[in-house]
């Protein structure tokens, strides 16, 4: 033990240690001793995308008891992005002088005209991004076109856009704008177990705890979730987002109710701290505000739950500069995805999952996106219980 | 919205304000905004999508790698009592085959 | 001559057969394609087995090889998967109007280096020249005759057989989305590029492999399923027994792929009878010592792929699907 913490960490330790199978294995076994002492099920949200990913992945649910059991939450940016937005970004992608850059899921899901890809295909200038530095470049390399950046994330991504934002303007670049669909996390958990909406009256009763998604964490602190514990009683565990990490995690929510503990424990120290990354926030605070309502896919409208660019920055607001169509659009009569990002039914309980609803053939955001659970599920097939 | 990725720290650029780092093998430029005070050759950050977000705490990685090596033993040795114990109650007695 | 391919040489006139003659011949040049007019007799053949692939690959060269030796490996690989020894080739061009007289050359050269090694020959081709913008630089189009020497198919494979991979996996896929992206890398991903007629007579010599198929487009991941669907049977795979470089691992963790769908161009999937496995994976080790049994065949879940991880959990290995994009998240 010694010798391990006087030993300098390599890099391959922060992937291996935290995808080991051994470890693993010996975090099931606690788990299943700790979940004996349970008075009953335990119902816990991942929020994030990247938590869901993990758990089909590494096949976390096939070790875990029947005792504990996982609401995929709606951690996924592209998965509740409306329609209506999308078409915004079909829109502006088909204008003759545009160049329309966004990160890479973005460019699959349909809107009611269709996806970006089908736009390019169409002719559009549509560029999938690795990081917006790209955008940057793009803009340099093409003063005669408008480049616009369809910002989408949690708050992990919000500052990069930010940042992105601000070099433009130390460059005097007149080229580059912004349509800015950045979400929060906390606002749209207290939706779900505090929804105004009378139809969702029996989601009060689905979520036990929340693992707290992992980066966004690293920037807005794991302060943002203070609130669950203290005004819903719902623990909140931030893991981070390797299967030992996620093991660990539910471990500790286990041990708060077995313990009759309710707080905000963070796992992935080495990363997440309570107050964040202040730069970050700064930097965020500095060229965004809050909307005042903004509609999720499969939830509808959540307060405070997004952010614009400041007043200052129209010049720089895609939304502001385009006239674009405010009216809001239904989702397939078949479709599910509102009930699934609720936590509501499973991906196996849609009718067309697997069959009209594919990977090929999205008819919701949820299938689309690697990270939306009914992607996820029809990749890694939940379908597998058996341990060997 | 969370892939993000542990790399190290080879060179800083403060000017451009951005750093080369190594991801087990590949050797890519971030931007560095959020971390440029405190960032030093040799960290280890977390980039998503092309930034430096934080930088990571050695001391908690290794207090967690101890912990998990911990458990680790504990259910080793738990594995080795059942099988003495197993063999133990197995009429005849030798112990395992 | 020009130093870059002009239009004119892809008219039929003086300049075409000029770039015929005195380039491309003088590399490729063969007994049988001095005499070849339109089309080229070839007298009796056995067993005949065909095949076609084109290659637009970009960039067109990346470490391990190019669009030449690509193409060659590529079309000769499809005949060696079925057992059929290659022998003759016919090769097309279409070649973008400005494209450089070197870099060509040097794209026959690979042509050439790679038929010597499948002790193939170029029997007769065509040459066009299109304009400038109307293709990426050049493309190949090659078709490929070979004679078949033993009897391999998915549909010989049973349940109980065992499955061998050639190599590690994804390093194709993962050097032309590192050459595209401008990623520096440290070591950097070699492509492996191969011809595997040699490895593949070796094999045949000393059993019959139920079936082979190398892994390319789609990865791994879609030659299994091709199988499971083909036989309706289940194709058990130990997860960590399928070896990734940790340079083609690091891209893959950058970029948010899965190593199993990524394109191999030289390494392929092989199914064999349980009694045949160790001499099998002893030849596949000569060749590469990545080389691993990877799993077997059940019937547990058919028509599927099942992926064991070492912690005792499995997932479905899904058929790749749609255009590759990184994953964010």
């Amino acid at each position: 033990m010694i010798a391990a913490l006087e030993a300098r960490v390599e890099l391959r330790d922060l992937y291996d240690r935290f995808r080991d199978p051994k470890a693993i294995r010996a975090l099931a076994k606690e788990i299943e001793r700790e979940a004996q002492k349970l008075s009953k099920p335990i119902n816990i949200m991942e929020v994030c995308g990247g938590h869901t990913h993990t758990i089909m992945k590494y096949g976390l649910l096939q070790l875990l008891p029947e005792n504990i059991r996982f609401i995929h939450g709606p951690g996924c940016p592209v998965c509740i992005m409306p329609k209506e937005r999308i078409d915004h970004a079909y829109i502006l992608a088909m204008q003759d002088d545009v160049i329309l850059c966004t990160l890479g899921d973005m460019i699959k899901v349909p809107g009611s005209r269709g996806s970006l890809q089908d736009a390019r295909s169409r002719g559009a200038d549509v560029r999938f991004v690795y990081s917006p530095l790209d955008v940057l470049k793009i803009a340099r390399e093409n003063p005669n076109k408008k480049v616009i950046f369809f910002a989408i994330g949690f708050e992990t991504t919000t500052p990069m856009t930010a940042a992105l934002l601000q070099k433009a303007i130390e460059e005097g670049m007149e080229n580059l704008l912004l349509h800015i669909n950045h979400v929060t996390v906390p606002e749209v958990m207290r939706e779900l177990i505090d929804s105004r909406d009378e139809h969702i009256d029996s989601y009060n009763n689905q979520i036990d705890a929340f693992l707290g998604p992992s980066h966004v964490s690293v920037i807005a602190g794991s302060k943002i979730y203070e609130e669950f514990p203290a005004r819903y009683g719902r623990p909140v565990v931030v893991a981070g987002f390797e299967p030992v990490d996620v093991m660990e995690g539910v471990l500790m929510l286990v041990r708060q109710f077995a313990e009759g503990r309710c707080e905000v424990e963070v796992q992935y120290r080495r990363s997440v701290t309570r107050e964040g990354n202040k730069k970050a926030q700064e930097l965020i605070d500095r060229y965004f505000v809050k909307r005042e309502l903004f509609k999720w896919r499969g939830l509808g409208n959540i307060p405070k739950s997004a952010w614009r660019l400041r007043e200052e920055f129209s010049a720089y607001d895609a939304e502001r500069i385009y006239t674009l169509p405010k009216e809001e659009i239904e989702d397939h009569k078949l479709c599910i995805c509102g009930d699934i990002l609720r936590g509501m039914a499973k991906p196996t309980e849609c009718q067309v999952f697997g069959t009209a609803c594919t990977p090929a053939k999205p008819l919701g955001s949820c299938m689309v996106s690697s990270e939306g659970a009914c992607a996820a599920y029809y990749k890694y097939g939940n379908l597998l219980k058996e341990v060997e | 919205m969370c892939l993000s990725i542990p790399s190290r720290v080879v060179s800083i650029d403060k000017d451009k304000c951005t750093a080369i780092v190594d991801t087990l093998g590949v050797k890519r430029e971030v931007g560095i905004d959020f971390i440029v005070d405190e960032v030093k050759e040799g960290d280890f950050v977390l980039i998503h999508i092309g930034y430096a977000m934080n930088i990571i705490d050695e001391e908690y990685a290794k207090e967690s790698i101890a912990l998990y090596q911990e458990i680790i033993e504990k259910m080793e040795e738990e594995e080795r009592q059942r099988i003495i114990e197993e063999s133990d109650s197995c009429p005849g007695g030798e112990g395992g085959a | 001559m020009n130093k870059t391919i002009t239009l004119a040489m892809g008219n039929g006139g003086v300049e075409n057969s000029e770039l015929i003659q005195k380039v491309i011949y003088r590399h490729l040049g063969n007994d049988i394609l001095a005499k070849a007019e339109d089309a080229t007799p070839l007298g009796a053949l056995q067993n005949l087995c065909f095949t076609t692939d084109s290659f637009t690959v970009t960039p067109l060269f990346f470490k391990g090889g190019d669009i030449g030796k690509l193409s060659v490996a590529g079309a000769c690989n499809d005949l060696a998967m079925m057992g059929a020894k290659p022998k003759f080739l016919s090769l097309s061009f279409i070649i973008e109007e400005g494209f450089g007289l070197r870099e060509f050359e040097k794209i026959l050269r690979s042509i050439k280096k790679e038929l010597t090694l499948n002790e193939a020959k170029v029997v007769t081709g065509d040459t066009k020249v299109v304009p400038r913008g109307s293709c990426d630089g050049l493309y190949i189009n090659m078709s490929a005759i070979g004679e078949r020497v033993a009897d391999m198919s998915q549909n010989r494979i049973q349940k109980g057989d065992v499955l061998l991979l050639s190599g590690d996996m994804a390093r194709h896929g993962a050097a032309i989305f590192a050459a595209r992206e401008g990623i520096e890398l440290e070591n950097e991903i070699e492509s492996d590029c191969k011809s595997l007629w040699p490895v593949v007579e070796e094999l045949l010599g000393n059993l019959t492999p139920r079936a082979m198929r190398d892994a390319t487009r789609g990865g791994v991941a879609a030659v299994l399923n091709e199988w499971a669907m083909a036989t309706n049977l289940c194709m058990e795979i130990q997860e960590q027994n399928c070896s990734v470089d940790e340079s083609v691992q690091g891209i893959c963790e950058i970029l948010g792929f899965e190593p199993f769908m990524l394109a191999n161009e030289g390494t392929f999937v092989m199914a064999v009878a349980p009694k045949d496995a160790d001499v099998a994976l002893e030849i596949l080790r000569r060749h590469n010592d990545k080389a691993a049994i990877i799993g077997r065949i059940s019937d547990s879940y058919p028509g599927r792929v099942v992926l064991k991880s070492s912690w005792g959990t499995r997932r479905f290995l899904d058929m790749p699907s749609g255009e590759i994009l990184p994953r964010i998240c």
